[in-house]
């Protein structure tokens, strides 16, 4: 087309949310430029320019125009280069509908729920919310099995959107095992999600977007420690 | 082999949700014929909990046999898969990014802060809510008239994803304006709104599903046993 497109990325190394645009200009073969933002420290002009009503990572930058939030960037990627690649959101209404609710799932339910597990001090509470976070992953196996149809993907042969979805915490989930050897990717009781979880980190697409397991271990431990001392100040 | 739109339609839903609303403003919009479904109870309702198991919530439209869930999700699945009519979502990409972004917005803000004001426990939670839901108010407004470009919705010449969003929490906020005494879409501070309120009211596809305020008035006054509806 001729047109020079300057496509900017600002998020986060650790943020599971910025991961997914990244995964999704991959899957599109589009270049970037990519900005880190200080995790602790102050949001840089550009992110209070281009989101002043949240503030918040990630924001696509596309010839000077901001896209906010992440699944919402997602599916700008796929509808802005959409003859490059694959679709990566499925083609059949009702499959983009199942795709938009189990993504809602995971973000408004699950994952709320094991992060409220993670900084809480209560034990009463942790258990509680372990169980929520493990009831999840059993629904979120039930539905991998109905969507995949025995492919290796929520998005069949190759990475689809709610591959990226939930496959943006698998590090996190990965970490965590690490850290506190807790097996939320138990092969027992989630199967089918544990062979997808280790597929999903080996895609070319993949592999070298999300952060390293250990690093990502190091700072969940550093992050838990700030969260519980904040909590115990209120 | 039929065409999958003219499989059968049904929707679950009950009158004073503004979710179900959003819902039967699209269908309507497409002219899509549909058999409505009242759940007085979806909590218990078995219909609720075979088409809903994970959230247990209406609206539930259930096309052939097959289940969507969620308002939003619900109004985009009608309007990729009824093709005639007019579109809901525009069609550049940029603009149906930021049409989803504020419907996201109208649910994470406008309808939390419309809640906060309705089971508040004190003056001061009150307050704060109310604070809050002028914000929401002030940025909507703002959208509204970069959006429209001075035409009539925040879709343009038609009522569009947001027009829906926002619309079907119009309701939910007449009930609050009765309550507080304080008036959220104004002439004055949100004169966009105010007149857009009345266009989307008398749409051909919102007018005839729209709740009775008295009705919605009412129907607080039995479910939020807080201090303002007294």
């Amino acid at each position: 087309m001729g047109e020079t497109e300057e496509v900017k990325l600002l998020g986060v190394w650790f943020s599971p949310y910025a991961i997914r645009p990244k995964i999704a200009l991959r899957l599109k073969s589009v270049d970037y430029e990519y900005f880190e933002e200080d995790l602790f420290g102050s949001k840089s002009e550009l992110l209070l320019k281009s989101n002043p009503v949240h503030k918040k990572v990630p924001v696509l930058i596309h010839n000077n125009k901001p896209i906010l939030e992440s699944l919402n960037i997602v599916e700008y990627i796929d509808e802005t280069w959409n003859a490059s690649g694959q679709s990566i959101l499925p083609s059949h209404p009702y499959d983009r509908a199942q795709a938009r609710f189990w993504s809602a799932f995971v973000d408004d339910k699950w994952f709320p729920a094991l992060k409220a597990a993670a900084i809480t001090k209560s034990d009463e509470s942790k258990e509680k919310g372990m169980k929520e976070v493990e009831g999840g992953l059993l629904q979120l196996e039930e539905a991998f099995i109905a969507i995949s149809k025995g492919k290796p993907f929520f998005g069949g042969e190759a990475i689809g959107f709610m591959d990226i979805c939930l496959g943006s915490f698998v590090g996190i989930l990965k970490a965590r095992e690490k850290l506190k050897g807790e097996k939320l990717l138990d092969e027992t009781k989630v199967p089918s999600l544990c062979k997808w979880a280790d597929q999903f980190l080996s895609d070319d697409t993949v592999k070298n977007v999300v952060p390293e397991i250990d690093k990502v271990a190091e700072f969940l431990g550093e992050l838990e420690v700030r969260a519980q001392s904040a909590v115990s100040r209120t | 082999m039929g065409l999958i739109s003219d499989e059968y339609v049904r929707l679950l839903g009950a009158w004073p949700s503004p979710f179900v609303l959003r819902t039967r403003i699209a269908l309507n919009l497409k002219r899509v014929p549909y058999e409505y479904l009242e759940e007085e109870d979806s909590l218990n309702s078995e219909s609720v909990l075979n088409y809903n198991p994970v959230h247990k919530q209406i609206p539930i439209l259930i096309h052939g046999n097959k289940p969507i869930r969620e308002s939003l999700n619900i109004v985009m699945y009608v309007d990729e898969t009824w093709l005639s009519g007019p579109p809901i979502l525009p069609s550049d990409p940029f603009d149906r990014a930021v049409a989803r972004f504020w419907d996201v917005y109208i649910d994470e803000h406008c309808f939390t802060s419309i809640n906060g004001v309705a089971v508040a426990k004190d003056e001061e939670e009150r307050k704060a809510a109310i604070a809050k839901l002028e914000m929401c108010m002030a940025l909507l407004e703002e959208t509204f008239q970069e959006c429209s470009k001075g035409r009539g919705f925040f879709g343009g010449d038609n009522i569009g994803f947001i027009d829906i969003g926002f619309g079907s929490m119009l309701g939910p906020l007449k009930v609050l304006e009765k309550f507080t005494g304080v008036k959220f879409i104004h002439p004055e501070t949100t004169p966009g709104l105010f007149h857009w309120a009345d266009r989307f009211y008398s749409h051909e596809a919102v007018k005839p599903v729209m709740p009775d305020i008295e009705k919605l008035v009412e129907f607080a006054r039995l479910k939020f046993n807080t201090s303002i509806f007294k």
